[in-house]
């Protein structure tokens, strides 16, 4: 157990590293954060001499060992945007985008294992098919153009939700500001949670409803019934139970992509996330924030997949004996 | 047919409802709720010479002289000032009595001083624009600016540079502009201690700075008693606040909502000349172009260069591209700003056929090709404009090959002379012609020239410009700024486009002008 859980932490260690160096190689494309930081009176001498003391002119391999080197002793150095430590940052702006993810994530579930059940159940019902149809046009728009539909509706036209912003915060803890606990933090969740969790609440609502219609026809399903158990114990206790384990594990996953795609639900809305500030970055070229914030996603998805794996190891007694094959 | 009228109906349901929601939220008058695209990089005063930062700034800090919405300067914390009668190389500032900053310190000229040596140091973002001071001293209530030769428009540099309290600078330890290359944090970054009308509440970078009227300050008390000031970054959404009632001020209104908003019950839209020209630029001195698909420069070549003069659509650019929301002029500088004529604002308008046979002419039988550099996320609709004079380029032959990108990528270009035709624009500060000549028409060389990506090296032209940095008689000068336009004009170193328009969005009720440098002033709004 111990040499597995060793051995998968090594891999992780390489993983992140290799995730280190791809997003290093692509930074030399995204342009040069100089002429975004200073002045257009700046003299060409002076932007020199800047770009020198930031190390922009060192050898790629030089620039990105003192990256990981300091990294390694979580330093990530300072925003060249906005001048505060990158760490404080993104720990600033970590909870907007955690509530958000935690909140669309429950909707998604909720009205994806809901819906998928119903449309399961009621297979040629006209509310079956309103749902199917409805949810098609969820996946098939793209997350931009949702949200600002749903700012023009719900905030222009009916005036009855923030178009924008996380309302009121209030801190919990040293670190942590929850809209969690203020009216107007709950009325500005709603719409940017709806637009992130809408694809995924369409996915687990098409995995749950095939996974229903597969269980329903199987025997044991069959031989309740026979039993003359209730419908409700029939489609519920057995049925639905069945589907979920699937379910579950396709939750887990597309946690860590919800985190990681907030990035346009986080723009349209002006939710002050890490998405938002990753975007931000991108257009002021400011490096360490974007090194430090494909650094945490890398870091996410690398600790759900380890997780997963333990859980794997965990159920799965054939996992102890053979030698492990590395499995994602 | 049936989309035009739903669209119609929805414009007028929505401005009935925005129109009873901003009735009811008007009852708050003296809450000012200001929204923009972009927030403040820093709060700290010298750090960056950038638009937005110096726009919040300007109402936590002040400056010694001020730009008015019509380009002149207003006496803020100087009451006066002067060149030294018997030395014409110091500017003498009279600093204002009774000014107390907002933790009570009361304003005295070496608070004049310090402020100025520390935004004349680096790191300091400011310190170009104070490159040629020696040294700063006080005598009574006066601050003597001795610089490094006369210079009549020292003045005009000083309406970015706040004054900052030098007890409260030394006491956090930020008597120097924070230095972010070495990774400092400076306490002066999100914290301040001004003189201006509003102090600092609170701020959460990025998210929301509120501020609250100075109930000490010098000046006639605003009407606008709380700021809260929120960077909204999507149109739509910025757009979107504004109508839903949520913000009162909206500062970068998109180009293609003006028009409804216009139109919308319960908003005004106010407009005005921004201080920034839009134009293209060549290489016109290499001898062959990197991108040209022809074996010498055809920029260099004085018909080439009129005939792109005489291809270019001003306003067709106007209005299909900018929507009318622009002032077409032939030359890339801004109505207010000295050494500007009518004369030089004049365009011809296109003439393709006398286009086509000057490029002839100039010896390209079958035209030629070249690539265009452009921004698509720095100016008003750059990347459009662009795109439009790739289509009218074409119409004589010369076939652009345009190459937009984000800012961090195209700026370097010109920094670098990797590009043979490029889009710029070019605000002036100084509201003097110098600054242009300075950054774009002088040989690059020291601090001169840095945005001379034509490589145009005229010795002449140095020898006249270097002069006007010195000159005091100004009416003299102003003969030289003329004659070095002609000179710009005749060699056709830019292909002006425009210059830029500004508009602000505001719910019926506010007053407040357009600021040439996109700096509104939220304590000169009035409520109605």
């Amino acid at each position: 157990m111990l040499a597995f859980i060793i051995r998968r932490l090594f891999q992780s260690v390489i993983v992140m590293l290799a995730v280190a160096l791809v997003s290093f190689s692509l930074f030399r494309f995204v342009g040069d954060p100089i002429a975004s930081m200073v002045g257009q009176e700046t003299t060409l001498a002076e932007r020199a001499a800047l770009r020198d003391a930031l190390g922009l002119n060192d050898p790629f391999l030089v620039q990105f060992w003192s990256f990981v080197a300091r990294a390694a002793q979580g330093d990530f150095g300072i925003s060249y945007r906005l001048q505060q430590p990158v760490m404080e940052l993104i720990l600033s702006r970590l909870p907007a985008t955690l509530e958000l993810a935690m909140i669309s994530g429950i909707f998604a579930f909720l009205f994806g294992v809901g819906f998928g059940v119903y449309t399961a159940l009621k297979r040629r019902g006209w509310l079956s098919n309103a749902i199917m149809t409805v949810s098609l046009i969820g996946v098939s728009l793209p997350t931009f153009l949702i949200g600002v539909l749903l700012i023009w509706v719900f905030a222009v036209e009916l005036q009855m939700l923030p178009s924008f912003g996380r309302g009121d915060v209030v801190p919990v803890g040293d670190w942590w500001r929850t809209g969690l606990l203020t009216q107007s933090g709950r009325m500005s969740l709603i719409l940017p949670a709806i637009t992130l969790g809408l694809y995924q609440m369409t996915l687990i609502m098409r995995l749950v409803r095939a996974e229903m219609l597969e269980v329903l026809r199987t025997d044991y399903i069959k031989f309740a019934r026979a039993r003359g158990l209730t419908n409700r114990a029939v489609n519920f206790g057995h049925a639905l139970k069945n589907t979920m384990v699937p379910v579950i594990t396709i939750t887990g996953l597309q946690l860590g992509s919800i985190i990681a795609f907030s990035i346009i639900t986080e723009t349209v809305f002006q939710w002050p996330g890490v998405g938002a500030l990753f975007i931000r970055s991108v257009q002021f070229v400011d490096v360490p924030v974007m090194a430090a914030y494909l650094m945490l996603i890398a870091l996410i998805f690398v600790v759900i997949n380890l997780i997963v794996d333990l859980l794997y190891y965990a159920v799965d007694p054939r996992l102890r004996v053979s030698r492990s094959h590395a499995r994602h | 047919m049936t989309f035009q009228m739903t669209k119609g109906m929805r414009a007028a349901l929505m401005a009935g409802v925005a129109g009873l929601a901003l009735g009811a939220a008007s009852a708050s008058a003296e809450t000012l709720r200001w929204a923009r695209v972009g927030d403040a990089l820093t709060l700290d005063p010298h750090s960056q010479n950038e638009g937005p930062t110096h726009t919040l700034n300007h109402h936590i800090y002040e400056t010694l002289v001020g730009r008015n919405v019509d380009g002149t300067l207003e006496a803020r914390l100087a009451t006066d000032w002067e060149i030294d009668p018997e030395d014409d190389t110091v500017w003498v500032f009279t600093i204002r009595e009774g000014v107390t900053f907002h933790e009570g310190q009361e304003l005295t000229p070496e608070d004049v001083a310090f402020s100025l040596d520390r935004a004349r140091t680096t790191p300091s973002g400011m310190a170009a624009l104070h490159a040629a001071v020696e040294e700063v001293t006080t005598d009574g209530n006066t601050v003597r600016v001795k610089l490094s030769g006369p210079a009549p428009l020292y003045v005009q540099n000083l309406t970015n540079t706040f004054i900052m309290s030098k007890a409260w600078a030394e006491e956090h330890g930020v008597e120097a502009a924070p230095n972010f290359a070495a990774g400092e944090e400076a306490h002066s970054i999100r914290n301040t201690n001004g003189t201006g009308p509003y102090m600092l509440v609170s701020r959460d970078p990025e998210v929301r700075t509120v501020l609250r009227v100075f109930e000490g300050h010098w000046d006639e008390a605003p009407e606008v008693t709380e700021i809260i000031y929120t960077p909204i970054s999507e149109a739509a959404t910025r757009v979107a606040a504004l109508l839903s009632g949520e913000v009162d001020l909206v500062q970068d209104v998109p180009v293609q909502d003006i028009a409804r908003l216009e139109q919308t019950d319960g908003v005004r839209v106010v407009r005005g000349p921004e201080n920034r020209n839009i134009f293209f630029s060549y290489d016109m001195t290499s001898e062959t172009l990197a991108s040209a698909n022809v074996d010498d420069n055809p920029f260099a070549k004085p018909e080439v260069r009129e005939a792109l003069a005489l291809a270019i659509d001003r306003d067709a650019i106007q209005q299909v591209v900018m929507r009318g929301e622009s002032q077409p002029s032939a030359a890339p500088l801004p109505p207010f700003v000295n050494g500007w004529t009518e004369e030089m604002h004049e365009y011809s308008q296109p003439d393709y056929e006398r286009a086509g046979e000057l490029i002839r002419e100039a010896g390209y039988e079958n035209g030629f090709s070249v690539d265009l550099h452009c921004p698509n996320d720095r100016y008003l609709n750059d990347e459009a404009i662009c795109q439009a004079l790739v289509g009218m380029l074409g119409r004589i032959n010369v076939s652009v090959n345009l190459v937009s990108q984000t800012r961090s990528l195209h700026f370097p270009l010109i920094e670098n002379w990797e590009t043979d035709f490029y889009l710029l624009g070019w605000g002036v500060p100084t509201f003097d012609s110098q600054y242009v000549f300075d950054f774009l028409v002088h040989s690059r060389e020291g601090a001169y020239g840095a945005f001379n990506g034509t490589r145009y090296s005229n010795a002449e032209l140095d020898a006249k410009i270097e002069s006007l940095a010195t000159m005091t008689d100004l009416e003299a000068r102003d003969g030289v700024i003329a004659e070095i336009w002609e000179q710009v004009m005749e060699d056709r170193i830019f292909l002006n486009v425009h210059n830029q328009m500004l508009a602000y969005a505001m719910r019926d009720g506010i007053n407040l002008d357009v600021h040439p440098e996109n700096q509104p002033r939220m304590w000169s709004v009035t409520f109605d």
